[in-house]
């Protein structure tokens, strides 16, 4: 039998209510409060109950996860589930907090469940499977069993569905299945072109993320003494692509150190982008990422400085989701090494 | 990763061919390229003249880090 452990906080656990939110985090064998429904629905055997006062999560999160990540750490276990939180904010963001830290350390299936007016949906949903709850505990088993439902087709190894069919929040990945109806994407889009010409109403199969503008940043003062850096998303990289950055729908970045070459040669960088011909890149590499003419600006003074690395990922089919994350990750590089501006060369 | 970039406070300059998915997408500061594959140089006009290309839209670039502009911007190439 399959083993799953439970999080919970003070209240569902019967300890008490606001005043006893500064529970320490507590490990119970067995069964405790809505780990009794989840455990009757689920195809795993519930052993254990963790127990923190959402307090106590909120404002000592490092020792709490550290409290917790400790007890499990000689449990064996194949789902971990937390919640559900309902609209519970403090609750909805301890559950995000405990499972993204149990998922990156034990790398199992987390599972949580909370109102979408809950802000730990923005704040995890990209990081796991959180369920659309109800707004209170009156809504406890239905939130148990959807969750149930889903962690069974987990523990069997059965594939699962999109987030609207499943019922959890869109994670931002893309999944590509076969139809049932065995339609190709040029039937459905012209039928769904046919509804738009007659305005009938149709699902789209891709749809836009709300735009999400940024404030234009403080320009730079005096180019002569700012350090800058080169950034593209056209796939050059060494020619061993010793990341192994993928040709499409890129997950991985890498970054190269070009502080002693005057300009990128071919033979010695390439271009792994699926996207278009790599002829011409692969000749001259200077083409997406003008290393050449960089150099030839920091000889002149123009600029101060030219970063060490280049930094380099493949624009094509990776979705906003993960380059995001991949932007988030370069721009902790770029500020090591206080880089004043950024150059981005797409293809 | 242009707004994640110019979120944390730090300047930057799109270079690509395809501005209205970089407008679209919301890049605050363009510099247009001639192509996908070759974005800063056309294998079939001579190195000099790609290195021309090359060099000024670079430096188009650069020029554009220091300018103070308010809203959404595709900066002009001469060559």
């Amino acid at each position: 039998m399959k083993k799953a452990i439970h999080y919970i906080n003070q209240f569902f656990a019967g300890i008490g209510g606001e005043d006893t939110a500064d529970y320490k985090p507590e490990i119970r064998e067995g069964l405790v409060g809505p780990s009794l429904a989840l455990n009757s629905m689920l195809d795993a055997e519930v052993t254990h109950t963790v127990i923190c006062g959402d307090n106590f999560m909120g404002s000592n999160t490092d020792e709490a996860v550290e409290i917790i990540l400790g007890f499990l750490e000689d449990k064996e276990f194949d789902i971990f589930v937390a919640g559900p939180a309902f609209q519970a904010g403090r609750y909805g963001v301890a559950c995000g907090t405990i499972c993204k830290a149990v998922k990156e350390k034990f790398n199992v299936p987390v599972i949580t469940s909370m109102n979408v007016e809950n802000p730990g949906v923005e704040m995890f949903k990209k990081d796991m499977y959180v369920f659309e709850g109800g707004k209170s505990a009156a809504k406890l088993r239905d939130d148990v069993k959807v969750m149930a439902n889903f962690a069974n087709k987990i523990l069997k190894g059965e594939e699962t569905g999109s987030a609207d069919e499943e019922g959890f929040f869109p994670r931002g990945i893309r999944a590509q299945t076969w139809l049932e109806s065995g339609k190709t994407a040029a039937e459905r889009g012209v039928e769904m072109l046919i509804k738009k010409l007659n305005d009938a109403p149709y699902i789209t199969e891709l749809p836009i993320p709300k735009q999400d503008r940024v404030p234009i940043a403080e320009p730079i003062k005096d180019l002569s003494k700012a350090n800058i850096a080169m950034v593209t998303t056209g796939g050059i990289v060494p020619v061993d692509n010793p990341d192994r950055i993928q040709s499409a729908s890129a997950t991985r970045w890498g970054r190269y150190d070009i502080s002693k070459d005057e300009r990128l040669e071919g033979g010695v960088y390439k271009t792994i982008h699926a996207g278009f011909d790599p002829a011409a890149a692969d000749a001259d590499p200077n083409v997406i990422m003008p290393i050449d003419a960089m150099k030839s600006y920091v000889k002149e003074g123009k600029i101060g400085k030219l970063h060490d690395y280049f930094y380099s990922t493949v624009g094509t089919g990776t979705t906003q989701a993960e380059a995001a994350r991949m932007g988030r990750e370069i721009v902790e590089k770029l500020k090591e090494d206080n880089v004043d501006g950024v150059i981005m060369t797409s293809t | 990763m242009v707004k994640e970039i110019e979120r944390a406070g730090i300047p930057v300059v799109q270079m690509c061919n395809l501005i209205p998915v970089a407008t679209t997408v919301g890049a605050n500061k363009i510099v247009p390229t001639i192509s996908i594959p070759y974005p800063l140089g056309d294998p079939l006009t001579s190195k000099e003249a790609q290195w021309k290309l090359r060099y000024h839209r670079v430096g188009v670039a650069l020029d554009a880090l220091t300018e103070d502009v308010k809203e959404q911007t595709v900066f002009k190439v001469k060559i």
